[in-house]
């Protein structure tokens, strides 16, 4: 070997700038015997050596590292569990959209993998035979749609969605090659139709399309922790029993019902009939997915009296030992406001409740004027809509303009047409000490320590709409109309139900139908300190032989609200109490006539 | 092992008492290895893609006598030799680089790949060695000699070289040339106020990459977070380790190579540690370390500043493609496309680690008897 080693490209080549280099440093570009090596040279060589020993080490402990990381993996670990199976598991268990369940924890709705079938029929051996196979495992299978699709030459089409798993078992056992499985996600409610408007439903592309699906959609897709609603299916169900029943027997095209928390504004149930199937949405038609109790308005009729009674005691324009002459009917304009059964003498407010009496509810509310009476039913939120978390949400029709006809007609429920979710939400505000809470769905959060208290604007939870005194007396009037009026068929022995009929007659072309009604009863119970608000409506009941004829609130809707509170009342907690005790009797007394004093249990 | 007298002064006698024979012994077996998991891996990969199952097998077969003849005759060669040999295939497939940015085949975004005489070649895998070679020289005359323009000539090649790459894209294949580069100028004295500025450089070099090539800023975010992408391959790859076990499921049993599209290449550790197992996939990285510690030792009694960066250059490409390819494997990096050197399929890898292991034999060989240095 020859050569110049480091610097042979500079051999032959002069040291040029030797001249320049500090005297006494040799110079290395020739010669390489060791003991001829320079400074520079020597120095660099150090240096190089050293650092080489830096990289050696470097890669020693990557390999180290490599042979670690071998041992780890192929003896510390299960080779039976793959880290694949792990590392996804938590996505698998995301869910498309999250349960909703009741506020008991009750699944309401939730979300299912299911298999369907599927083959790539250029794989499939025997078309005939792998048809004849799969009819055995799924008799209702078309076969010969199967077999078309089979000889298709496509390399994938689908045979079968959605199989319980009994069926996949089934199929995966005739061993057919060329069929396999698709996971597929479908929504389940498994309570069918029972809270089909409040839960409503979701698509094929798992989107909300009504109901709470719908408005909390985006929780519903983010969150995988359970939705809680303030429905009890246990009462949504009774609720849904007993007015689907009353629709039945008297031939209603439609019903709806309510049960609230009068403390708090939390729906327990919400029923609307005809209802649907939330598993199917394909099949649900126009009628069946209205929703009667949030999205319908009606006039109510008579059940706003209350809301009259409680305005004029509020504004101290009467008394509850007042009362007004209801001898004559009211001519006003080209109306004429008269009784369904006239008294014809000088009525007492109690009386007028208890009879129901339209010319003294007139009088009352003219007595508390226009824009009195339309700041009140603004502040018990009836000019508005309500504020239930449902998509199907109706707003009030509100007269306009609203004259002196129009506060006479709305005082006994004609001429402003609210929803049931309304109603309840006043009537829950009438008994409850006089706050209002909207209604809603989700369960709400408890208020804030009273420290930071401050008196809640209109609208917003807690206001105040009534004083205590005055829902103190709105509570007994109620109780008295069950024990006394026209809400006789609504008692429930031992559980202090009060309540008030409503029978509008529904607006037809030009005017009113007295064919068509809205039969309603709006109750609370139990009286002495109402915990719920229970709500029926039937919508064009007809009158049968037991009800001789008649299709009024009294007698179609109260029987509802009574079986609805007697079965429901034990459930929710609520002790039955001995109604003819002398501390109840005295704290439901009212004075009906002028006259003299009269038990409201009589 | 003799089949040389002491005294057989012909070029084979001498080349015989002067190799690295232990790491001569060492390439062997890794090339032994290969040809096994060659066999083991590719056939279904061929499968897949059509070809007959023995493809690959024969193909790569048919280079390896080419390959041991080429590292034979390469390890031959003096330092002054191998320096004028890198020049000649630094300038050939420097042009042959340009060209496939012109007239490449274009296979998966990148144009790697140009088509010469019926057979498809690298250049950029024969631009390595022979980069590293002709940069030690550089550094070398710059160290060595005052005034001479090495450093800034280095630099310039460099970043054309890199350039060169980027635009292909072959982002791996240029981290690998900046790394070995990086370790070279480390090794020639770099001071290390200027390490800390160049170490920087690499650090946002590494994060344009990231920013700049979608797939780079993939493989990372999915190394980091599996969940946030297709990471079938890696867990694949970790599950073979897994099944191999100790003794691994024995040839042919293994099971990864049916999925894996790159089980014959990026992915043939993983094959290793299912067939073979433990043991195995052990004397692998074993036999890497042990090449490149002989290596190593070898040049620090080297008194050539040249040999030994250049020496240590291919030694650091080399160890270095070995432990990206198996901690890929292993998802103790985030996957990059790397063979294992003398393992995993491929011509152009093949022969140019043949002509770079070559080189190292050539410049570890002993001189002593020449005063260090011939």
């Amino acid at each position: 070997m020859t050569g110049p080693g480091p610097s042979f490209p500079a051999k032959g080549r002069p040291a040029r700038n030797a001249g320049i280099r500090t005297p006494g440093r040799p110079s290395h570009h020739r010669g390489h015997k060791l003991g001829r090596l320079g400074g520079t040279a020597k120095q660099a060589l150090d240096t190089a050596r050293n650092r080489l020993l830096m990289t050696g080490a470097l890669f020693l402990i990557a390999f180290t590292v490599i042979g670690a990381r071998l041992v780890d993996l192929t003896l510390l670990r299960d080779g039976h569990e793959p880290r694949l199976a792990q590392a996804t598991g938590l996505g698998i268990l995301k869910k498309e959209r999250a349960d909703i369940v009741d506020r008991n924890g009750v699944l309401l709705a939730t979300s299912l993998t299911t298999a369907s079938l599927y083959a790539n029929p250029r794989r499939i051996l025997d078309a005939d035979e792998a048809v004849e196979k799969l009819k055995s495992a799924l008799p209702d299978l078309d076969g010969k749609l199967t077999r078309s699709r089979l000889t298709s030459g496509r390399s994938f089409v689908w045979i079968y969605r959605h199989l319980t798993p009994r069926q996949k078992y089934a199929v995966n056992r005739l061993g057919v090659p060329g069929l396999y499985f698709q996971h597929e996600e479908s929504r389940v409610y498994p309570h069918g139709n029972l809270a089909a408007h409040a839960l409503g439903f979701s698509g094929i592309d798992h989107h909300g399309l009504a109901g709470i699906e719908r408005s909390m959609n985006d929780e519903l897709r983010e969150s995988s922790d359970p939705l809680k609603l303030t429905l009890d299916i246990r009462v949504q169900s009774i609720l849904h029993q007993e007015l689907s029943r009353a629709r039945e027997e008297y031939q209603a095209i439609g019903g709806a019902g309510l049960v609230m928390d009068a403390h708090n504004g939390e729906v327990l149930a919400l029923v609307s009939l005809p209802d649907f199937d939330p598993n199917n949405p394909e099949d649900i038609d126009d009628e069946a997915s209205f929703n009667r109790a949030a999205l319908g308005v009606y006039e109510m009729g008579s059940t706003f009296k209350i809301f009259t009674t409680a305005m004029a005691l509020e504004s101290g324009t009467v008394g509850l030992d007042g009362g007004y002459d209801a001898t004559e009917p009211i001519h006003i304009g080209r109306f004429t406001i008269r009784d369904h059964h006239p008294k014809r003498r000088w009525l007492t407010v109690p009386e007028i409740l208890i009879y129901s009496s339209n010319i003294g509810a007139a009088k009352m509310a003219s007595d508390v004027g226009v824009s009195g009476q339309r700041a009140f039913l603004r502040r018990l939120g009836m000019l508005n809509a309500a504020a239930i978390e449902l998509p199907e949400v109706g707003a009030p029709l509100v007269p306009s303009p609203w004259r002196k006809i129009n506060t006479m007609t709305v005082a006994y429920g004609h001429g402003l047409a609210v929803s049931p979710v309304q109603l309840a939400t006043g009537i829950a505000t009438m008994v409850n000490g006089g706050l209002l809470y909207p209604a809603t769905l989700l369960p709400r959060i408890p208020r804030k320590t009273e420290k930071d208290e401050r008196p809640p604007e209109t609208g917003e939870p807690g206001s105040r709409v009534l004083s205590p005194d005055t829902s103190e007396q709105i509570r007994r009037l109620m109780r008295l109309v069950v024990v006394e009026g026209t809400g006789k068929k609504a008692a429930v022995q031992g559980y202090l139900v009060g309540g008030k009929t409503g029978t509008a007659e529904k607006s037809a072309r030009g005017g009113y139908s007295d064919k068509a009604l809205l039969s309603s009863f709006v109750s609370a119970f139990p009286m002495t300190a109402p915990r719920y608000v229970l709500f029926v409506m039937l919508d064009e009941p007809k009158g049968t032989e037991e009800t001789f004829g008649y299709a009024t609130g009294g007698w179609v809707a109260a029987p509802v609200v009574r079986r609805v509170i007697a079965r429901t009342a034990p459930m929710l907690g609520i002790p039955p109490v001995n109604e003819n005790a002398p501390e109840i009797q005295s704290e439901m007394m009212v004075n009906i006539t002028p006259r003299g004093p009269s038990l409201a249990s009589f | 092992m003799s089949g040389f007298a002491r005294n057989d002064t012909s070029v084979i006698g001498r080349w015989w008492w002067t190799v690295d024979r232990w790491a001569l012994g060492a390439l062997a077996i890794l090339g032994a290895f290969g040809a096994l998991l060659i066999l083991a891996a590719s056939p279904p990969v061929a499968d897949r893609l059509g070809l007959d199952p023995f493809y690959f097998v024969r193909r790569q077969f048919i280079l390896m006598p080419l390959a041991a003849f080429i590292l034979a005759s390469v390890s031959l060669l003096s330092p002054k030799e191998v320096c004028r040999l890198a020049v000649a295939v630094f300038i050939g497939s420097l042009i042959l680089l340009v060209m496939t940015l012109t007239s490449g085949a274009e296979i998966k975004g990148a144009r790697r790949w140009i088509s010469i005489a019926g057979l498809s070649l690298q250049p950029s895998e024969f631009v390595k060695p022979s980069f590293i070679v002709i940069a030690a020289w550089m550094f070398a005359q710059a160290r060595l000699k005052r005034g001479s323009p090495g450093n800034f000539l280095i630099g310039g090649l460099f970043l054309l070289v890199i350039g060169l790459l980027l635009m292909q894209p072959d982002f791996g294949m240029a981290v690998v040339i900046a790394a070995v580069w990086f370790t070279q100028f480390f090794l020639a004295g770099l001071p290390l106020a200027w390490m800390a500025v160049l170490t920087v450089m690499a650090g946002g070099a590494l994060a344009a990459g990231y920013f700049a090539l979608p797939h780079v800023a993939s493989r990372i975010d999915r190394f980091l977070d599996p969940a946030t992408g297709d990471s079938y391959q890696v867990t694949t790859s970790m599950e073979a380790f897994m099944h191999g076990g100790l003794t691994g499921r024995g040839p042919g049993e293994g099971t990864v190579k049916e999925v894996l599209p790159d089980a014959h290449a990026d992915f043939i550790f993983a094959v290793a540690g299912e067939e073979f197992g433990l043991f195995a996939c052990l004397a692998i990285a074993g036999l890497f370390a042990f090449i490149m510690v002989r290596g190593f030792s070898r040049l620090m009694e080297e008194n050539s500043l040249f040999v030994l960066l250049a020496g240590t250059g291919l030694l650091v490409q080399f160890g270095l493609q070995a432990i990206v390819n198996m901690a890929s494997s292993l998802h103790l990096i985030p996957t990059k496309g790397m063979t294992l050197p003398f393992i995993s399929y491929g011509g152009s890898s093949l022969i140019a680690l043949s002509l770079g292991m070559g080189m190292v034999l050539a410049l570890t060989r002993r001189r002593a008897g020449l005063g260090g240095t011939p």
